[in-house]
């Protein structure tokens, strides 16, 4: 399989600064446990949800995670797979799983920090902290839809489930 | 492919002939809220509701879609079913509002308890929560919601569109009054 080529070039990103639909999805493994690694590899042949987050512990009910794990049926209808990313490690992230009681991983961006969330676009270098970014990639790892969200607005998922069904749509004519 | 990068989350289930509403039908404002028993910023909102309802008067249009976060609220789905099940016997609103006054209070017994207070017949009461009745009622709320770009409860769209921020009485009112009337009752028409 061709190796991805170097991203976060200019033609890869729009305006918003974050990958967009056409670029290769950066390869990447982090840890989601402490003894466990998830490679974004591993999902290939089947559509990807990448949401980087800027922190857990968000002090609302339902926030960004925790309303994603409740439509996880949705996701899995269409076959794909949820990942959550942000800068925080792996006990916090263990932690805070448990106490949203989520059924996805939450991967650790966390050394060298926030590694994979630059290679997206998708890093605030004066926070230190994600963006509220979503990516949305096809079965062959090339992004389909990608959203920036501003910091403080939590997006939903409707335009997540849209871009999932266009690609189900797009990837199996009738 | 190409799907724009600023969106608007519009609500896209307008205020219809089944939904629960309070004010008034043909009012100019609508106001939706997606809401959870057990949430409770939801029970912050549920008295900031009733005075934009009552400062607004006539011009609005009020209505409250369940969307439950069974995950981190054990009790949030089996209280929307009871408020249901209460509506099938035309007490939707005074269940709503021991609901949200009980906060703590969401347990089987407790149901049953503000059941046999509004003077609910028990028997099909029961056998509604039982048969999970109204379940995909409520689910149907729910996915109304999903699609609407609900991100959390509170969730309140004013005239149409997700309303993100503070939503105390005056934020509330005051952008109620600001968006121009968009065509979102579908209520009133032939």
């Amino acid at each position: 399989m061709a190796k991805s080529k170097s991203n976060g070039q200019a033609d890869e990103t729009g305006p918003t600064g974050i990958l967009k639909p056409g670029a290769r999805a950066p390869a990447f493994t982090l840890n989601c446990t402490p003894d466990q690694k998830v490679s974004l590899s591993e999902f290939r042949g089947q559509p990807v949800v990448l949401a980087f987050y800027p922190a857990d512990w968000s002090p609302v009910c339902g926030d960004q995670m925790t309303l994603y794990n409740e439509i996880l049926p949705e996701f899995r209808k269409l076959h794909a797979q949820v990942l959550g990313l942000s800068v925080d490690g792996v006990w916090c992230h263990g932690a805070f799983a448990a106490a949203r009681k989520l059924h996805f991983p939450l991967l650790a961006d966390f050394e060298p920090k926030g590694a994979v969330a630059k290679q997206y676009g998708a890093y605030r270098y004066q926070e230190g902290v994600s963006e509220r970014a979503l990516f949305v990639l096809d079965g062959e790892g090339v992004i389909y839809w990608s959203y920036l969200s501003p910091l403080g607005v939590n997006p939903g998922a409707d335009g997540i489930l849209e871009a999932l069904e266009s690609l189900q749509a797009a990837t199996r004519p009738a | 492919m190409a799907i724009g990068q600023s969106r608007i989350s519009r609500l896209v289930l307008p205020i219809a002939e089944r939904d629960h509403t309070l004010g008034a039908p043909n009012a100019p404002f609508t106001l939706v809220e997606y809401g959870d028993y057990e949430c409770p910023h939801c029970g912050v909102a549920h008295p900031i509701v009733k005075e934009v309802l009552s400062r607004l008067g006539r011009r609005l249009h009020f209505a409250f879609r369940h969307f439950p976060l069974a995950e981190i609220h054990p009790h949030a789905l089996r209280a929307a079913e009871a408020a249901e099940a209460a509506g099938a016997q035309g007490k939707f609103w005074p269940m709503h509002d021991l609901l949200y006054e009980n906060q703590r209070a969401l347990g089987d017994p407790d149901l049953l308890r503000y059941a046999e207070h509004l003077d609910l017949d028990l028997e099909r009461f029961v056998t509604e929560l039982a048969e999970r009745t109204w379940e995909p009622r409520v689910r149907e709320d729910f996915m109304t919601g999903v699609r609407s770009g609900v991100n959390g409860t509170p969730t309140f769209f004013v005239n149409g569109v997700r309303h993100d921020g503070p939503w105390d009485a005056e934020t509330l009112s005051e952008a109620l009054l600001a968006t121009p009337r968009v065509p979102v009752s579908s209520m009133g028409r032939p």
